[in-house]
């Protein structure tokens, strides 16, 4: 069943490239297939194999249960959340926080999480900024 | 002999100081990466990418240091194979089956010291079969046009799936996939705007880098927050080291192994489709039907079972150089994050790189035989440090790994939006694990896409417009037999390979090789 949801998902995706190539606009430069031949193909190719699996589905893969499913949804959300207090917050307090969400996550007690995160919030700072000199998100406070 | 001139000018690059520090840095990672299990070489290279990138360091000093932590992942993923019987990344998952009863016999020392004299004399053959072959290629490879190009890149997805892989439109999917991310942005030989929707960031594409390291290390991470329920109280305990000085009477006995093991992993890190993994099993099964028939002592701690194939794997990680430098056209995970290396270098390997750019090869090539002899000191008398790290459990370690990889990649495109298309990477190649479609292709896609299509449109535009071009010379001919040959044969015999390689091992899913 995966397979075939799969499949679905894989020919819708193949139409809308297919159709996504065919509003390409030339430019004033041409040459003899122009830019929308190898999307054609590499579109057809997606889409012929997403019939594959609707028609030949493979076993079902063992789905992780609702407890770990949430899990996974709530460290992407962290992580997207993560990406949008970079700017805002700084490097340092976000990282404390992200890092500690997943060390607590991954089964750490919670206060212990925090010395964690924040060890390794500065530990990162510490060696790639001030000692390698990368560029990291810099928040109202400049770190 | 030109070639030894070559190399003594590839040594007088590799041997400054910095570059000896880099080399010296990168072993010490990538064994490092290689021991902890799911930080394969392909995700250690990847993460390091960025960074190696951000920090300014010239071209060869960034690929001294990256195949110094590709070569060091191979020598570190037995570590935890035999100490722990985890394996650190998926070719070591061979060293496994002899590497952890000689632990538990209270051999682990001489285990890990057998298999840093295996590793050494199999990357250190496999470099010098780097040095005669890739040369003789390139002599190939100039004959090549546009058309055999694009058909190589064809050979070269059709042949990733591999021969144990057991769902070839999988892999056709994944490819597939790939080559249409790399579609995104404007298009190099027109200028034509494609797929942006006229979405500002999306003008220039999608940087491989953030796909590499979303799909890779990102994708890990999740893989460990589902399984961490099930992993947990099971703490792994690991044997003690003992005595670490190798026995010479031990090693003396296992040298014909280490020789089969060392020819047929280079072989089989040459072909495509094939890398480290095949080349550590071969070299296993193989080995165990030339001098134990009857199965009385592999499996049970025979120290010829740890030898042969951890010189076939890191024997195969040297062959797997030979088409990804010379052709341009990686064979594995982790040569393709090594392409990866190049393109981000602004380096694009194949024949011309050979007589355009000599200093970077060969500095290259020395890099590797220097990188060895430093591994070779750091795996034997120094393992005990990299025992120790293992000891640093995964659950505050797997965070710090997400976070660097979020680092690097902040820290190249300074922009939020590049570091949440990494975070939709991850997502999306944990689900495409789940389904059991393979990565690899997908990077390959993107690194390579936009050659392939620039290959097909110039054989066109000299053929004015005769799709027949393609199969317009010999040449081209046998590089499509081989390449329908690479595809149909994994649905002949692929399910077969698949159970046997399954039959002898009962453990994670790794990404790539």
């Amino acid at each position: 069943m995966s397979d075939r949801v799969f499949g679905g998902f894989g020919l819708a995706l193949a139409i809308f490239y297919i159709w996504a190539a065919s509003t390409i606009e030339d430019s004033f430069m041409v040459d003899v297939v122009g830019p929308r031949a190898f999307p054609y193909i590499v579109g057809s190719i997606v889409a012929l194999c997403s019939i594959y699996f609707i028609i030949r589905p493979d076993d079902e893969p063992d789905w992780p249960h609702v407890h770990a499913f949430a899990e996974i949804v709530f460290a992407a959300v962290v992580m997207f959340a993560y990406c949008l207090a970079l700017p805002e917050f700084g490097f340092v307090f976000s990282t404390t926080f992200a890092t500690a969400y997943l060390t607590w996550r991954l089964g750490t007690a919670p206060l212990w999480s925090l010395v964690s995160g924040v060890g390794t919030s500065v530990g990162i700072y510490v060696v790639f900024h001030l000692i390698l000199g990368l560029a990291l998100a810099e928040g109202p406070l400049g770190f | 002999m030109e070639i030894f001139s070559l190399l003594g000018d590839g040594f007088a690059v590799a041997l400054t100081p910095t570059n000896l520090f880099l080399a010296v840095v990168g072993c010490f990672l990538g064994t490092l990466m290689g021991a902890l299990p799911g930080l394969g070489p392909a995700n250690g290279v990847a993460i390091l990418i960025p960074i190696a990138f951000s920090l300014g360091l010239d071209p060869t000093g960034s690929l001294i240091l990256l195949v110094s932590v590709y070569y060091g992942a191979m020598y570190g993923g037995r570590i935890s194979s035999i100490l722990l019987n985890i394996p650190g990344d998926e070719p070591a998952m061979m060293t496994c089956l002899d590497g952890y009863p000689m632990a538990q016999q209270g051999k682990a020392g001489e285990a890990l010291s057998l298999s840093g004299v295996a590793s050494f004399v199999g990357a250190f053959v496999a470099t010098c079969g780097l040095v005669l072959l890739a040369p003789q290629l390139v002599k190939i490879a100039l004959l090549f046009g546009p058309a055999e190009y694009f058909v190589l890149f064809t050979v070269a997805f059709a042949t990733l799936g591999g021969i144990s892989s057991t769902n070839q439109a999988k892999s056709a999917f994944a490819a597939a996939l790939g080559l249409g991310i790399a579609m995104i942005g404007s298009d190099s030989q027109t200028g034509s705007q494609r797929f942006t929707f006229d979405h500002v960031h999306l003008y220039d594409g999608i940087d491989f880098l953030i796909a590499i390291v979303g799909l890779f290390a990102l994708s890990e991470v999740f893989i460990f927050l589902e399984h961490h329920r099930s992993n947990q109280g099971v703490a792994p305990k690991a044997a003690k080291v003992g005595r670490i000085m190798p026995d010479f009477g031990m090693i003396k006995k296992c040298i014909p192994s280490m020789a089969r093991g060392t020819g047929l992993g280079f072989f089989s890190g040459v072909l495509p489709g094939a890398g480290a993994s095949l080349g550590s099993f071969l070299a296993y099964s193989l080995e165990k039907q030339a001098v134990d028939r009857d199965g009385s002592s592999f499996g049970k701690g025979d120290p010829r079972g740890v030898a042969a194939p951890e010189a076939g794997n890191n024997a195969a990680s040297g062959g797997a150089l030979v088409p990804m430098l010379a052709l341009g056209v990686p064979g594995s995970g982790t040569t393709a994050v090594l392409l990866a290396v190049l393109l981000q270098l602004n380096i694009t390997p194949g024949p011309l790189l050979f007589t355009k750019n000599p200093d970077i090869v060969w500095g290259l090539i020395a890099a590797l035989f220097l990188a060895n002899f430093i591994l070779l000191a750091m795996n034997i008398p120094l393992v005990g440090i990299f025992t120790r790290v293992l000891m640093v459990p995964t659950r505050i370690l797997m965070p710090i790994v997400a976070m660097i990889s979020f680092v690097g990649i902040y820290s190249i495109t300074g922009s939020a939006f590049d570091v949440m298309l990494m975070v939709g990477f991850g997502i999306a190649g944990w689900l495409l694990r789940k389904l059991d479609v393979s990565l690899v292709p997908v990077i390959l896609g993107i690194l390579l896409g936009n050659q392939m299509e620039v290959n097909l449109r110039r054989a066109m535009t000299i053929s004015d417009g005769d799709w027949f071009i393609l199969v317009g010379s010999p040449l081209a001919i046998v590089l499509w037999m081989i390449a329908i040959a690479g595809f149909v044969l994994p649905m002949l015999m692929g399910r077969r390979m698949k159970k046997r390689m399954e039959s002898m091992r009962d453990t994670e899913e790794f990404v790539g090789d």
